[in-house]
């Protein structure tokens, strides 16, 4: 007994600055590619450099008109929207895939697994460009399917049906993926919960509702959190799809490709960089409260 | 012991089949089939039927094989050449990423070290940043290092893989028995010796799952070469297969729908032959990764 | 856990990121000298010379032309990029500006997008090297659209006088008059959408390069620029003429929604959807190559007029400039002079459907004379270089027009999706332009 625990102070002392061993590649390359462009976006971020007359130190300046900026807010409640919508629907089909792949009740349940994961092994590039042929109103399949008689589907890619339209691709893509996290979490639940169910005469509904989804609690938030960046950092299919949807689809659809096109078409670098950083800041509070609530909820248990 | 666990149908005493349940997973199951299969039957028409045909059955002459053979010629074989690329970011930009993600989070999981929460803490911020944004800031900073317009733009940023990182950790927490690396100190093995001997092999699952995951992000990433590279000789396939449908604009336009078409299918084939191969092991290290958060 | 060494760690990642923003920081992006000095003679030194060259292009000639070069000039070694289309390369071009390096020697620009790269001393002025005995070579709009006072920032390579492409099969099964004037064009829209409701007279979705060319035939002059004082009126008398044909087709619904450039719009092209396009002469081209269904459909006619009166703009064309990184500016020069000027590159470029702006080859009568057999024979060029001399004097583009068409959409385009008065997108759109303008250190007018 003494001596385990000597050791395992000596050893604890030897792994005092080992550690870094291990994490220290890692740490070199993440402070170069993420780290210092954080650091390199809150320095221009503080400037102003105009294409005539130089650059100026500006201070908070950028900061001040984002949060005035009607452009940004538009797009900040679009991605808002999204989320609110999009994230939960495309989480509750995954949870619901999950939990008919764990239930043992499928016919042929490796092959639908594996459909449904399909689309995350294709390109976002590759997604929206499909989609993009399907969504046609004369000759997509859309397009094809109007012209069936009794049908008429709404525009995808009008103003007011183009968001449905990206949220059904960003769904199509992860839902597998979200899936397969949840279905992985569901199946190394302890049997003996569910033999105590049984011995309860718990019915279906119960054993998910009181055990499955309890304890798949860590996998739901970390997908939600992720869910949640995804959606605040939404450009990949927007940005594409905007060849087919000029109209519908503003620069500042979404505020990553607010700050795209301010840097990239407006050689705003400067506001750019503000908006990104007000972006970030953004995310983190709220993954910071999704994962808040998520905690919250196990403390209520 | 996940894997075990995985060969057993938890709650499967007494599996009554539900035709029901399997029809409504069959939608879902279309559902994300469908846009694949018209890729499919549109990848076997030519450009004029592509224009004039139903698009979700096969029409016009069978030109699957006459459109491969144009993808992958068109342009002295850039498409060849892109892959060729992309093949390279994988191995190196991939290889890389699950490597430093699997030092790092075993580092996290095993060791007590000063700054341990900080990291995690910093990794975990840093994602939320929109890279999209930060390109502009890497793009600037990797001009002045003469990065810009070579493989290496490509590559660092891929080395970094914070949702890697995480997924090792936990899993070396529960996989790694701190009593084997308590008897290997004993023992007088250094860590280094210890990790390359011991503990990898029991990372091995969690290992190959962060590289599936890797393999297809840098397979499918876009943005950051599309900034980064100037010279298609350099593009991997995403950005090449955008450039190509982009052709169809302006003077001299030059639409070749019928390769892009071909071209996705052709580039989504090998990532997705690496996933149903190596099915066994990344699902395995999913369930073990999703233990506890 | 112990906080100081938290602390200082943290301390240490910072460091490492200040040390890659202090690399960053310390060379600021170079706006450029303005490139070498030398004249006419050093061109031809240069050639013999030899050297190396990279050319950004998307032109398809580009290849054909580049290796013509290479075989009469052993000593040059060009490498040929296609760095994107449009504005993808324009972007690519203003990161490579802004980073300080990257940029290619020789790189093809459009006219609308010239201006603002000649203002940020980014392109070499050509005057330098004798290009001003090049001028009379050139169709005078298009030697305009290069030049900026004194300085010669470009030679042009094509043309883009805008004319009436009409699909004459459609016109004749529905008994359609060629239009010659706007107020013709419009009833002919209406006559055609009534009598098939799937067809219509033309697209339009709001294009920034359509809307400027065509305010640009009706006389306007909404863009007025002196160094960096700039004037902009959306308003103006020419801007109203074309708003008030065009309000009529897009309230009316006659026009087709479908974005340009799409496989949509290259169907709609082939099948009869789309009955005309009011669009420059490299248009032939495009159809040749993209829509070749259509081969012996289509014809070409002046572009119809608001008075009677023969007038036409430019859409579209552009040529090549030297960039101010380049480190050989003077072989840069030699081989666009030579890609722009010698008989020899000219006739790839005429042969890949191209439409000069060299005059010489607008007034040749073989060029002229040719019978297109897409167009069920008819001599087009006779059409299209008579085209070239109608061109309204006087129109400019905004130093930072790329930015401006980008936001079309977002203003005027909004006007063309709720079907309204394309009046109030213009006036939207003149208010972003000034903050824009004012904001990036231009003295703007209304």
């Amino acid at each position: 007994m003494t001596a385990t625990s000597l050791t395992g102070r000596t050893a604890k002392q030897r792994g005092r600055w080992i550690g870094w061993a291990f994490v220290g590649p890692f740490m070199i390359v993440f402070a170069l590619v993420l780290v210092a462009p954080v650091f390199y976006a809150i320095y221009l971020s503080l400037f102003r450099e105009q294409l005539v007359g130089g650059n100026a130190f500006v201070g908070l300046d950028n900061y001040v008109r984002a949060l005035g900026d009607a452009k940004f807010w538009e797009s900040f409640l679009r991605v808002a929207v999204f989320l609110v919508v999009q994230v939960p629907i495309m989480l509750c089909i995954a949870l619901f895939a999950a939990l008919a792949l764990d239930s043992a009740r499928l016919h042929g349940s490796r092959f639908l697994r594996i459909s449904v994961f399909l689309p995350y092994a294709v390109p976002a590039v590759v997604a929206t460009l499909m989609w993009g042929f399907i969504y046609g109103e004369r000759f997509g399949l859309v397009g094809n399917l109007n012209s069936l008689p009794g049908v008429d589907l709404p525009i995808p890619l009008s103003s007011e049906f183009v968001l449905a339209a990206i949220g059904n691709i960003v769904t199509w893509e992860f839902v597998g993926y979200n899936m397969l996290i949840f279905f992985a979490a569901l199946r190394v639940i302890p049997t003996e919960l569910y033999e105590a169910a049984e011995l309860d005469g718990a019915g279906q509904y119960r054993v998910v509702w009181s055990i499955k989804l309890p304890a798949i609690r860590g996998a739901l938030v970390i997908a939600a959190i992720f869910s949640v960046i995804g959606s605040f950092q939404l450009f990949n299919e927007p940005n594409i799809l905007k060849t087919l949807a000029p109209n519908a689809i503003t620069t500042f659809f979404t505020p990553n490709m607010y700050a795209y096109n301010l840097s990239f078409a407006g050689q705003q670098f400067n506001y750019s960089a503000a908006v990104a950083i007000i972006m970030g800041v953004a995310t983190m509070i709220v993954a910071y409260i999704v994962q808040l609530g998520g905690s919250r909820k196990e403390a209520a248990r | 012991m996940s894997a075990l666990r995985f060969a057993k149908t938890t709650s499967g005493l007494r599996p009554r089949r539900s035709i029901l349940l399997t029809v409504i997973m069959g939608l879902l199951a279309i559902y994300a089939l469908l846009p694949l299969f018209w890729l499919f039957v549109n990848s076997t028409k030519t450009q004029a039927a592509l224009f004039s045909t139903f698009g979700l059955w096969f029409g016009g002459e069978f030109a699957l094989f006459d459109n491969i053979v144009q993808t992958l010629t068109y342009d002295d074989g850039e498409f060849v050449r892109w892959l060729g690329n992309t093949l390279l970011y994988v191995v190196v930009g991939a290889g890389g990423a699950t490597a430093l993600a699997t030092l790092a989070g075993y580092g996290l999981a095993k060791f007590d070290f000063p700054g341990r929460r900080a990291v995690f803490a910093v990794v975990l911020g840093a994602v939320a940043v929109p890279g999209t944004a930060l390109a502009v800031p890497t793009f600037l900073m990797f001009s002045q290092l003469g990065l810009t317009n070579t493989p290496w733009a490509i590559i660092l940023p891929s080395l970094i893989s914070p949702f890697g990182l995480y997924l090792i950790w936990v899993y070396a927490v529960d996989s790694v028995p701190t009593e084997l690396l308590e008897a290997a100190r004993i023992d007088g093995a250094g860590e280094f010796r210890t990790f390359f001997t011991i503990s990898s092999r029991l990372l091995a699952p969690g290992f190959v799952t962060v590289l599936l995951f890797a393999i297809v992000a840098t397979w499918n990433n876009y943005f950051l070469p599309l900034i980064m590279l100037s010279d298609p000789a350099w593009y991997p396939l995403t950005v090449g297969l955008n450039q190509w449908n982009a052709q169809a604009t302006g003077v001299g336009a030059q639409p070749i729908y019928n390769l892009v078409i071909t071209g996705s299918l052709l580039t989504i084939i090998p990532i997705v032959v690496a996933f149903l191969f190596l099915q066994r092991y990344w699902q395995s290290g999913l369930s073990a990764g999703s233990v506890k958060q | 856990m112990n906080s100081t060494p938290r602390r200082r760690i943290l301390g240490a990642v910072a460091g490492l990121a200040l040390a890659g923003l202090a690399l960053a920081g310390c060379s600021a992006p170079s706006g450029g000298t303005g490139g070498g000095t030398g004249s006419a003679d050093d061109l031809d030194a240069a050639l013999e010379e030899g050297g190396e060259l990279t050319y950004w292009s998307w032109t398809p000639s580009a290849e054909a032309q580049v290796a013509a070069f290479e075989e009469a000039y052993p000593n040059v070694d060009v490498e040929l990029v296609n760095a994107g289309t449009n504005t993808e390369e324009y972007t690519k071009l203003q990161n490579a500006i802004k980073a300080g390096s990257g940029a290619p020697d020789v790189v093809q620009i459009e006219y609308y997008a010239l201006p603002q790269f000649a203002l940020s001393d980014s392109l070499v002025d050509l005057s330098q090297y004798g290009f001003g005995e090049l001028e009379d070579q050139y169709s005078p709009g298009t030697w305009g659209s290069v030049t900026v006072g004194d300085a010669i920032y470009g030679l042009p390579q094509d043309s883009g006088p805008m004319a009436l492409f009409y699909n004459k099969t459609v016109f004749d099964e529905f008994g359609l008059e060629v239009p010659t004037t706007w107020d013709e064009y419009v009833a002919a829209a209406e006559q055609l959408h009534t009598a098939d409701p799937t067809k219509y007279i033309t697209n339009d979705t709001g294009d920034a390069g359509f809307a400027t060319s065509m305010i640009w035939q009706a006389g306007g002059k909404p863009f007025q620029v002196e160094g960096t004082e700039v004037t902009i009126d959306l308003a103006d008398e020419g801007v109203q003429k074309w708003t008030g044909v065009w309000n009529q087709l897009v309230e009316n619904d006659l026009v087709a929604s479908v974005p340009g450039w799409t496989d949509e719009w290259f169907r709609a092209l082939g099948d009869g959807t789309i009955a005309t396009l009011v669009t420059g002469a490299w248009m032939p081209g495009v159809l040749q190559a993209s829509v070749p269904e259509a081969s012996g459909d289509w014809a070409v006619a002046p572009i119809p007029t608001y008075d009677g009166e023969p007038a036409t703009a430019e859409n579209g064309g552009g040529g090549q400039s030297v960039t101010s990184q380049s480190e050989n500016p003077a072989l840069a020069a030699a081989f666009l002079r030579w890609l722009n000027s010698d008989p020899a590159s000219i006739e790839i470029f005429l042969e890949s459907g191209g439409f000069p702006a060299t005059t010489d080859d607008l007034s040749d009568p073989e060029f002229v004379g040719v019978e297109s057999e897409y167009f069920g024979g008819q001599k087009i060029n006779e059409v299209l270089t008579q085209a070239s001399e109608e061109v309204v004097e006087g129109w400019q583009y905004l130093p930072f027009q790329t930015y401006a068409n980008s936001i079309f959409g977002d203003t005027v385009g909004q006007a063309y999706a709720d079907k309204r008065d394309l009046a109030e997108g213009l006036a939207e759109w003149q208010e972003q332009l000034v903050a824009y303008g004012n904001e990036q250190g231009f003295t703007v007018a209304e």
